[in-house]
């Protein structure tokens, strides 16, 4: 009994170990595990063993019924392991072919300039205020202390509608339009499209944008413009740029100044991009002009504030390395999928 | 405005810094600088030689070999080509291993100037090479006695020797700095004015001119009389007059400022009234006294139609807003801008009569425009002049006759000055001026930059007189800008707005479009910029009917020609421009986007500002078509808060679009935008060979009708039924008009639908097509009944009969 048993166990380990696919080890299964199986055979020839020695048969059955499945367990294992692993191997692509792409459309260098630059002042509180692109003189030129025959309103650089209406040379006329709304302390940026008569060429157009900011409260200081527009300039162009103030005049500003930032090509060394100089005239901006302040209802002897214009296109222009203006309104598909 | 150096250094001779120290610092105190040229920048070891003798050259007939002194033991010797020189000539010489500006006979740019070795000249040494003034870096026009071609040869009575920098004994030593001045330093248009900037700047004394009394003891009122008509526009008017005059050069220091300023010496009488000019800013102008009838000056405005005929031999119409200057009898010169031929001062001229005038700024801006003649005083008057200057300048260039002997300067002065312009007192108020800086500056030093800048302060009122030429000192903000630029801006502190806190955001529309772009270029729309303003012919291109609103435009008067002479009230032409570049371009696909402004006028013309509404503008060709648009249209749609609650309504209204391919995109009575492809004839004007597909949202629409107020409805817990219809009908109907009566009859157990086929050809008859939906019916508290969701499909299926739709069979 011992030797078969033996024999029907070392048959079956036999085969399963030779076995390759999983349909083999199902045979030995049946075959010897089977209702109908060598071992279950066994099993039922138990009437035939002296009771006394049933025990130990029924032992070395089931030692050997074990084993068997282990082995079965095993090796199925194996084998679906092996199938799979050869199943990977086919599937093997080529992960260097290029991805599956739908159309990417890119935003305009000027656009991701602007948004850049809000960010910062929202940061530091600033509410973004649109304005009129067909304006009054009144605002764009009257309440900031140009008056009739100011060399400024000149029809050379000024496109006019009529007498009174204009195409909004700057967007300083906002700064008019929210002070005169009353509402105090303001902190605004006011982004947008202006024109000046210039012809079309590298470095110039008839439309293009200015960011204007304005803070009136009680105790503005000149100290204040310049911590403001420093922090701006750092966030903006980078922790180590530095910004210098130089004097300049504008009719709505007193002291009036224009900011130049170390070029962040070179970091101030002088290069190409700053001409040499290591700086880089980048807004102008100063204190409002107690005029202004007092023809928008205002009291100079209470408030005080500052304001400042940036030249988006300037920013753009420098920002990007772009070399003609013209490509900003052009729209080449070339062009505007580098951004 | 350009200052040479040396003429700086003329009234602050204690100046002592180099080009670099200078235009730093005087850009920091607020005359910026342009740019700066050192005159002797590429001029090295070039000096005073003297020729002692000239052989022919024994192989060349063109050359010869000279000796040259140059202050050296040993004479050098030098072969040269120049057919001027002769010996004993003094004359430049740039010695072997110096450097020139300039190539002789080339009008080339030499950027690093040109090296100069010794060498041999057919076999003959030579050590170096004579200079013709060209070579130089200048030019016969500041060196007139320069000869034409060859070598300058220093004048008898020049003054120098052998071995003296020829640099700067041409007076080519200097550095021209350029300034960009700005509109309210009318003063610093000056040398004099810059002079003192310089000197509060570099805290030295500044010295300028003193000017002498001058005349003999006649009466200048015996000689000629002055009588303004206009003194709205001509607040003053000095005359003098100068008699035995003697026309000759001008000295060589004159010569040689007037030359840094880019001026060409004439002769003494016209250098002095230029030199006057640029030194105190105050244009003066010279009349033979001869020439002027009655010996009356009249100042008066010109009559309308009347001509005149100025010194550069042009006739000029003349009307009643400029201001001429007349005689007894006729004009003889436009006031500020140009003298008339009729009294030009000429070589035979015996008795000159200066005029030094003070003319209203805009006055002869604006005159200066209409006639179109724009003259260096023009530009001088047109910046508001200090009426004080005019008397200051006259004095000035009488005193430089005497002193040039050019002629016996009559006594007195007329001088016509019925309402002389006092100067302005300020309170002074230092705190204040701290407050507005940020600063803790002393009282004591702004009264002390203020001393230097010919401020002067009274203690006992406490009050800061202005003088008269600073015109842009008008309260205690002007002030506090003195203070900054010499106390140094880089000296202010740096520090944060205190003070009530502010919340910083952008407006809900922004946001909107913030959302559209992102949805946009998600799609592969690139963004792009156009222009405000376009040409009226846009309308013809857009096939844009004679009576359209859309031709109702608001109009430049000064635009900068037709292409840009209206404010755009349709933005497509922009887009479709663009769209023309890149197809021009060859660019095989091109998705833009563009949000931009158009301009509606309430009415016309113009009496209030015109309506400005964003339009977000999208276009497209090269791949996809007009679904594919439309897609975008609808996610950016879902993305406000509007997934399919817009109806597309077939229209043909736009012109522009393709008539079968067009539609209305709307919601309820609102009208968002449209969407379509472009009409091939448009495609043809703006040679687009491909099918191209717009669509304009108005965003002012699109924000009011966004929504973001979204409430968790929770998910589904009941299973859905659903049901296909598949339909045959008329090609004709839309499945926009299934869609509504599915939705309508559908009600609020109709959960979704989707189309799926849309199918025309075999098995389906002509004319006809066949058309299948997915309807999906859903409770939310319990399972459909079988016999409900039938009844909802065949009420929904009696509407549809109603259009003639039917089952398919």
């Amino acid at each position: 009994m011992k030797e078969k048993l033996e024999a029907i166990k070392s048959e079956a380990l036999a085969k399963i170990e030779n076995a390759d696919v999983l349909a083999s080890l199902n045979d030995v299964k049946v075959a010897i595990l089977g209702k109908k199986g060598e071992l279950t055979q066994v099993l039922k020839g138990m009437k035939d063993v002296a009771p006394e020695d049933r025990p130990k048969v029924g032992q070395m059955v089931n030692e050997a019924r074990t084993a068997i499945e282990a082995a079965l367990e095993a090796k199925t294992k194996a084998i679906n392991q092996a199938v799979r692993t050869e199943k990977m191997k086919r599937e093997t692509i080529d992960v260097t072919l290029p991805g599956t792409k739908k159309l990417i459309g890119h935003r305009h260098p000027n656009q991701i300039a602007l948004e850049d630059l809000e960010r910062v002042f929202i940061g530091m509180g600033y509410e973004i205020v649109d304005g009129p692109e067909v304006e009054y003189d009144k605002y764009n030129f009257e309440l900031l202390n140009i008056p009739a025959n100011h060399p400024a309103k000149d029809e050379q650089d000024t496109f006019y509608i009529n007498k009174e209406i204009l195409l909004r040379t700057q967007t300083s006329p906002v700064q008019a339009r929210v002070m005169e709304k009353g509402k105090l302390p303001i902190r605004i940026l006011s982004p947008g499209r202006v024109f000046r008569a210039d012809e079309v060429d590298a470095t110039h157009s008839p439309s293009f944008h200015q960011v204007e900011g304005l803070v009136i409260d009680k105790g503005i200081t000149m100290a204040d413009l310049k911590g403001t527009l420093q922090q701006w300039a750092k966030e903006f162009f980078g922790e180590n740029t530095k910004v210098k103030f130089r004097p300049h005049h504008f009719p709505f500003t007193e002291p009036s100044a224009e900011c130049d930032i170390t070029c962040f090509k070179c970091g101030g060394k002088g290069c190409r991009v700053c001409k040499g100089s290591g700086w880089i005239e980048i807004l102008g901006c100063g204190m409002v002009h107690p005029k202004v302040l007092r023809d928008c209802g205002i009291d100079p002897e209470v408030y005080s504030g500052f304001a400042f214009g940036i030249g988006l296109e300037r920013v753009t222009l420098l920002k990007y390395e772009i070399d003609d203006m013209r490509l900003l309104y052009e729209n080449d598909m070339r062009f505007l999928s580098q951004f | 405005m350009n200052t040479p150096l040396s003429w700086i250094k003329a009234y602050v001779p204690d100046l002592d810094v180099t080009a670099q120290e200078f235009v730093d610092a005087m850009t920091l105190s607020g005359s910026h600088v342009e740019n700066y040229e050192k005159k002797d920048k590429n001029l090295e070891k070039i000096v005073v030689g003297k020729i002692l003798k000239i052989e022919r050259h024994p192989d060349a007939d063109k050359l010869v070999v000279c000796q040259v002194d140059i202050g050296a033991s040993e004479p050098i010797q030098i072969v040269t080509g120049a057919k001027n020189v002769k010996e004993q000539d003094v004359i430049p010489v740039v010695l072997d291993g110096g450097k020139v500006a300039a190539a002789h006979g080339d009008n080339n740019e030499y950027p690093d100037g040109i090296k100069i070795k010794k060498g041999k000249l057919r076999g003959v040494e030579s050590n170096g090479m004579m200079c013709g003034i060209e070579e130089l870096g200048s030019s016969r026009d500041f060196y007139p006695e320069a000869p034409e071609d060859g070598v300058y040869v220093f004048p008898e009575n020049a003054g120098v020797k052998p071995g003296d920098d020829a640099v700067k004994a041409l007076g080519l030593d200097d550095v021209v700095v350029e300034y960009e001045i700005t509109s309210n330093r009318v003063d610093c248009f000056s040398i004099i004015g810059m002079a003192r900037e310089a000197a509060v700047t570099f805290d030295k004394p500044f010295c300028p001119p003193e000017i002498k009394a001058t005349g003999n003891d006649e009466d200048v009122n015996d000689y000629v009389s002055v009588e303004v008509q206009a003194p709205d526009l001509c607040p003053r008017y000095c005359a003098r007059v100068v008699k035995n005059l003697k026309i000759g050069p001008s000295p060589k220091w004159m010569q040689e400022r007037l030359a840094s300023q880019g001026i060409r010496s004439i002769n003494n009488l016209v250098d002095i009234t230029n030199y006057v000019m640029e030194e105190y800013g105050q244009p003066m102008h010279a009349f033979d006294l001869s020439t002027i009838a009655g010996n009356k000056i009249i100042v008066r405005r010109a009559n309308d139609g009347d001509k005149f005929v100025t010194l550069d031999g042009q006739e000029r119409m003349m009307d009643h807003d400029i201001l001429m200057i007349c005689d007894g009898e006729k004009e003889i010169g436009i006031a500020g801008i140009m003298g008339g031929e009729n009294s030009m001062v000429t070589d035979e001229i015996q008795t000159l009569l200066f005029e030094a005038a003070c003319f209203d700024g805009t006055n002869i801006r604006l005159s200066s425009r209409r006639i179109g003649l724009a003259t260096d005083a023009a530009a001088k008057f047109t910046k508001g002049l200090d009426p004080n200057l005019a008397i200051e300048a006259i004095n000035r260039a009488c005193q430089l006759i005497e002193e040039m002997g050019a002629g016996e300067v009559v006594g007195g002065v007329v001088d016509v000055y019925p309402n002389p312009v006092e100067p302005k007192v300020l309170p002074f108020e230092p705190d204040k001026m701290n407050a507005l800086l940020g600063t803790d500056v002393e009282p004591d030093k702004m009264l002390y930059y203020f001393d230097k800048l010919g401020l002067s302060y009274d203690k006992d009122s406490n009050m800061i007189t202005v003088p008269t030429f600073r015109q842009d000192l008008n309260c205690m903000a002007d002030l506090a800008e003195e203070v900054a630029r010499f106390y140094g801006y880089d000296n202010i502190p740096v520090s944060l707005p205190r003070g009530e806190a502010t919340v910083g955001k952008q407006p809900y529309d922004h946001m909107i479009n913030q959302i559209a772009r992102t949805v946009l270029e998600g799609n592969g729309f690139s963004g792009g910029m156009c222009y405000s303003f376009e040409s009226p012919k846009v309308f013809d291109k857009l096939l844009i009917p004679e009576d359209s609103d859309y031709r109702k435009t608001v109009e430049i008067s000064n635009p900068l020609g037709e292409d840009f002479s209206i404010m755009r009230t349709v933005s497509l032409n922009g887009i479709l421009t663009s769209l023309a570049t890149n197809y021009n371009r060859k660019n095989k696909i091109a998705r833009l986007y563009e949000f931009g402004n158009v301009y509606l006028p309430k009415a016309l013309p113009l009496t209030e500002l015109p309506e400005e509404r964003m339009k977000l503008t999208i276009g497209m060709y090269g791949k996809g078509d007009f679904f594919t648009l439309k897609g975008v249209i609808e996610e950016l749609c879902e993305k406000v808060g509007l997934k399919n609650q817009c109806t597309y309504e077939p229209t043909k209204e736009h012109t522009f679009l393709h008539p079968g391919r067009q539609a209305n995109i709307t919601k309820g009575k609102l009208n968002i935008g449209f969407i379509g492809q472009l009409h091939p004839e448009c495609c043809d004007n703006y040679n687009i060979k491909s099918e191209v597909y717009v669509a304009v949202i108005d965003m002012p629409t699109l924000v009011m009708l966004s929504s973001f107020d979204v409430k968790y409805e929770g998910i589904a817990k009941f299973p859905g039924s659903t049901r296909d219809l598949s339909m045959v009908m008329d090609k004709s109907i839309f499945v926009g008009q299934i869609e509504a009566i599915i939705k309508k009859c559908g009600g609020k157990l109709l959960e979704s639908y989707k189309l799926f086929d849309v199918y025309e050809g075999e098995q389906i008859a002509d004319g006809k097509k066949s058309v299948a939906y997915t309807m999906t019916f859903r409770a939310k508290d319990r399972t459909l009944e079988t016999a409900e969701v039938d009844k909802i499909v065949e009420k929904i299926l009696k509407e549809l009969g109603k259009l003639g739709i039917e089952l398919r069979a």
